[in-house]
């Protein structure tokens, strides 16, 4: 398999920079070279932020921003137009958005698979964040597991009880309900490619 | 164990097992996590080390010389701005010939104020006597981090190493930690030959007469000749303890080529596989990653260019008025060889400008097709 490339948009405070480095070592138990890193800047409450994740089965040396990723994670919906997310997104690639709504709402990402999952609901379901401000990047990885395929969501709680300070068990238990809840309107196309649905 | 970390966590974990004794720091953005992560091993008892928060760059070097001066192993780390506070002290340290290390993460100066990448704040440290390394990725950065106190502390000069701001500082990636019975086994504890000890009472660095000030720069010169064979053999060392291999210099494909791009530090990852891609296509180029700055591998890196036709240099880093500062040492390196190569000097990615694959092949295409080297190009 080539390179992997993977975009995270969140708003400062939800965690997307956590996300990107929690499925990096997800990818990395399963034996991939990995790379992640937030889009370098000043971070603050609210704005918009960018991450980045990279896996692939040999070293990684490509060091720059990702421009054309292959998978998109959206972990606020209003960020859909005003951080432009599917800028440089490959044909074929999945948005993952974090909402109550169904796939079909997205329809402006029609030239993309999209998946959705609740993450906001889920994550105070299991008490993390407050009501104002759910931390859902744990949650949204269940989501990515189940939309894409490309990562096992066994390892990605792994990583989770591993690399989450505070509540692992709860942010281990969000993932597993994010992935079951996964709704995908169009298959990502890579997850009949692994076999996985 | 193999972990996925950050390189600035990289840096911690090889402070920690290099057994440093007191670490002084200031927090500056973007080396802030390096220090922050040895505060919580001191806090929580993993490393037995002083930990010293002080109020300025400035001080945590005159603190770390200080503690060094008394005969324990030091750390601290810094960036940019704190780096230039503590210009000063970075002299008094090589003349007082204590074994230092420090983490440099390169970032720009200001103004226009930016915590972005670029090495023009530690190459405009290059005459104060330290030596200096620019390293490639996160294992990269643990590895040189032993490799320094393991050179620091044999020819008792201090070592500074230097890796890129965010795009390994905040970057996670796969790196193989050792277990500390082997890094104790690469380096050994270090047994200074001369310290202040209130039972042996003496003073160093007084006031020193023109009749012996030159001898002990005359010494400093020695040594650092001589570092370049001891960063040489602690690479080999490096090697045979875990695994990995560092020169001064690392070449690739460079045996049958006629062109060559010379890089140093991140910026060789992207170099490697734009080399890749021309080689696919046949076009005869190899590359050249320049570890150790300082001191300068002369004749190391005349043997990987003489011959060449073109070195092609890009450099993340500017002297104003004359150009790229690793383009300038290597065309003094090249000046007394017969068979040198046309160097092409690029300046590039200033301020955290990206540098892509494909911006670094477009690069080397140009100096291909050009007859002659331009005097600057700066690459906007």
């Amino acid at each position: 398999m080539a390179m992997v490339e993977i975009r995270f948009h969140g708003r400062g405070g939800q965690g997307a920079v956590i996300a990107g480095k929690i499925l990096a070592c997800a990818l990395f138990k399963e034996g991939k070279w990995v790379q992640s890193f937030p889009m370098f800047g000043v971070e603050r409450r609210g704005a918009p932020v960018t991450a980045f994740t990279r896996f692939d089965e040999e070293k990684i040396f490509v060091r720059s921003n990702i421009y054309e990723p292959d998978h998109v994670v959206v972990l606020d919906q209003t960020l859909i137009q005003a951080a432009n997310v599917t800028n440089g997104l490959k044909a074929g690639g999945c948005v993952l958005v974090n909402s109550p709504q169904a796939p079909h709402h997205f329809s402006t990402l029609d030239r993309y698979a999209v998946a959705v999952v609740d993450a906001s609901r889920i994550a105070l379901e299991h008490r993390l964040g407050s009501r104002s401000a759910p931390i859902v990047n744990t949650a949204i990885l269940g989501g990515f597991a189940r939309a894409t395929g490309l990562v096992s969501i066994d390892a990605v709680v792994a990583a989770i009880v591993e690399e989450v300070p505070v509540h692992p068990e709860a942010n281990a238990s969000a993932a597993r309900a994010a992935f079951e809840a996964t709704a995908i309107a169009v298959d990502c196309g890579l997850v009949r490619a692994v076999g996985t649905t | 164990m193999r972990k996925v970390i950050m390189g600035n966590h990289a840096a911690s974990h090889a402070v920690r097992l290099a057994r440093a004794q007191v670490i002084a720091a200031y927090p500056i953005t973007p080396q802030t996590q390096i220090v922050e992560e040895l505060s919580e091993m001191c806090a929580s008892g993993q490393l037995a080390a002083k930990f010293l928060k002080v109020e300025s760059e400035h001080s945590a070097m005159a603190s770390i010389i200080a503690a060094s001066s008394t005969g324990v192993r030091t750390f601290t780390a810094t960036s940019s701005q704190g780096l230039a506070l503590m210009h000063e002290l970075l002299h008094w340290a090589s003349g007082a010939r204590l074994p230092l290390v420090m983490v440099n993460v390169n970032r720009a100066l200001a103004a226009g104020w930016n915590i972005w990448t670029e090495q023009t704040d530690s190459l405009a440290q290059r005459d104060t006597g330290w030596c200096q390394l620019y390293v490639e990725d996160n294992q990269e950065v643990l590895d040189t981090v032993l490799q320094a106190y393991r050179v620091a502390e044999q020819i008792a000069l201090p070592v500074m190493v230097c890796y890129d701001a965010f795009i390994l500082s905040h970057t996670y990636e796969p790196v193989d930690i050792p277990d500390q019975d082997r890094v104790d086994a690469f380096l050994p504890v270090f047994s200074p030959t001369r310290l202040l000890d209130p039972l042996n009472p003496c003073s160093f660095s007084a006031l020193v007469q023109p009749e012996h000030y030159m001898e002990m720069r005359y010494r400093i010169q020695q040594s650092m000749d001589e570092a370049i064979g001891v960063f040489r053999t602690a690479g080999e060392e490096l090697h045979r303890h875990f695994g990995r291999r560092y020169g001064n210099l690392e070449t690739v494909a460079t045996d049958d080529a006629e062109v060559v791009l010379v890089t140093a530090a991140s910026m060789t990852g992207p170099a490697r596989l734009a080399v890749r891609k021309l080689r696919a296509e046949g076009v005869p180029i190899g590359l050249l990653k320049v570890r150790l700055f300082r001191p300068f591998p002369t004749a190391e890196v005349r043997a990987a260019l003489a011959g060449k036709k073109k070195a092609i240099i890009v450099d993340r880093n500017i002297s104003f008025g004359k150009g790229g500062i690793f383009a300038d040492e290597i065309r003094a390196a090249m000046s007394n060889v017969d068979e040198r190569p046309k160097i092409f000097g690029y300046v590039a990615g200033l301020g955290g400008r990206d540098i892509t694959p494909a911006f670094l092949e477009a690069i080397a295409r140009e100096a291909l097709e050009k007859e002659d080297p331009p005097e600057l190009e700066m690459k906007l």
